[in-house]
C-alpha cells in the first residue's frame, strides 16, 4: 500500500500558538437522520465515542465523532481505519437512507496550541470564542475559505479544512501568529 | 451589522457566515402559468422599506437554509424560522407586530 500524504507534509510552526498540520487523519462524513439507532451503536463500535450534541464533538477509545449539521456527522479514525470503518458503516446501516464517505484525503487537519490560539482564530472568524466551550465545534469562515473549529481542550483546537485551501489555511494562521501581533482580547 | 441566528443548527453569527437568498414565500408559476403569473413571479418583487422577508443559507455554518423576518432599514431581525413555511408563522407576525405596529402585515 502507497504511503499517505497529507496537505502540508506535517508542517509545524511555533510563534504566538504551537501550530501544526495533524498529518494524515481518517476522516468520515455521514449524512443521514442522526436519531437513527444503528447509526449510534455503529459510531460507538467505531470510534468508541457516543452520539455528540448539537454542536459538540465527544471522544472514544478509537477516534471521535463531531456533530456538523442535523443531518451529517463528522467521524475521525486512525488513517488506516479509514476504509475498513466505511465498510462497517455501511453494512450497520444498510437499508437506511444514509450517505457515507472517506473524506480522510479530501480535508486537511491543524492544531493551535497556546493560551493566544482563540485570539488568533478571531483574527480571521467571524465568532466570538467566549461561546465556543470545550468540547464544541463551529463551522464558520476562516477568511475566504469554510472551516470547522473544533476546541478541544481550554487552549487547544483543531481546524479542518478542504485540502485544496490547506496551504491558504496554514499560510494565514502562521502569518498572524507571528510574535508581535498578540491581540489578548480572550484573556 | 446584521447578525442572524440559523434556526437549523443554533448559531448566531454575523451575515458574512451566511448568503442571502432572496424574498422569501415566493409562489412558483411554472408549466401553464399564464405570462402575467410568470412575469411577476420571475421578475417582480417587493423590495420593501422595512418589514421583509429573506431567505438565507448558513453557508458557511451547518448549510442548512431558512427565513428571516428583518427589517431592510434598520436591519432589527425580528425572527428567523424554517424554511419549510408557506407564510410567517402566527407567532412571527406577533414579534413584528409588537415592534412595528404599523406594519400592514404579510401579503
Ligand atoms: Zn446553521
Amino acid at each position: 500500500m502507497s504511503e499517505p500524504v497529507s496537505a502540508l507534509g506535517g508542517a509545524q510552526y511555533a510563534g504566538m500558538v504551537e501550530l501544526a498540520e495533524a498529518g494524515p487523519r481518517g476522516m468520515i462524513t455521514v449524512r443521514g437522520d442522526l436519531a437513527l439507532p444503528a447509526l449510534a451503536s455503529a459510531v460507538k463500535k467505531i470510534t468508541g465515542a457516543a452520539m455528540p450534541a448539537r454542536r459538540q464533538a465527544s471522544t472514544g477509545a478509537k477516534g471521535a465523532v463531531a456533530w456538523m449539521s442535523p443531518d451529517e456527522l463528522l467521524l475521525f479514525v486512525d488513517y488506516a481505519a479509514a476504509a475498513p470503518s466505511v465498510a462497517a458503516l455501511e453494512a450497520a446501516l444498510a437499508g437506511e437512507f444514509v450517505t457515507i464517505a472517506d473524506v480522510s484525503d479530501a480535508r486537511a487537519v491543524l492544531t493551535l496550541k497556546g493560551s493566544q490560539a482563540c485570539d488568533v482564530l478571531a483574527k480571521i472568524c467571524p465568532v466570538d470564542f467566549a461561546d465556543l466551550p470545550v468540547g464544541g465545534i463551529r463551522r464558520s469562515r476562516a477568511a475566504q475559505i469554510a472551516a470547522a473549529i473544533w476546541r478541544e481542550e481550554q487552549d487547544e483546537y483543531t481546524v479542518i479544512c478542504f485540502r485544496s485551501h490547506a496551504r491558504y489555511m496554514w499560510d494565514m494562521l502562521s502569518q498572524l501568529a507571528r510574535p508581535g501581533g498578540e491581540v489578548g482580547l480572550y484573556r | 451589522m446584521l447578525i442572524l441566528t440559523c434556526p437549523c443548527c443554533g448559531v448566531s453569527a454575523e451575515e458574512t457566515e451566511f448568503s442571502n437568498g432572496g424574498e422569501a414565500h415566493l409562489k412558483r408559476f411554472g408549466p401553464g402559468s399564464s405570462d402575467d403569473d410568470f412575469e411577476s413571479y420571475m421578475f417582480n418583487r417587493k423590495n420593501p422599506r422595512g418589514v421583509h422577508f429573506e431567505r438565507w443559507r448558513h453557508a458557511y455554518g451547518c448549510g442548512k437554509w431558512f427565513i428571516a423576518a428583518r427589517c431592510t432599514v434598520t436591519l432589527e431581525v425580528f425572527a428567523t424560522y424554517p424554511a419549510q413555511t408557506t407564510e410567517p408563522p402566527a407567532d412571527v407576525v406577533k414579534k413584528i407586530k409588537a415592534r412595528r405596529s404599523e406594519w400592514e402585515g404579510f401579503a
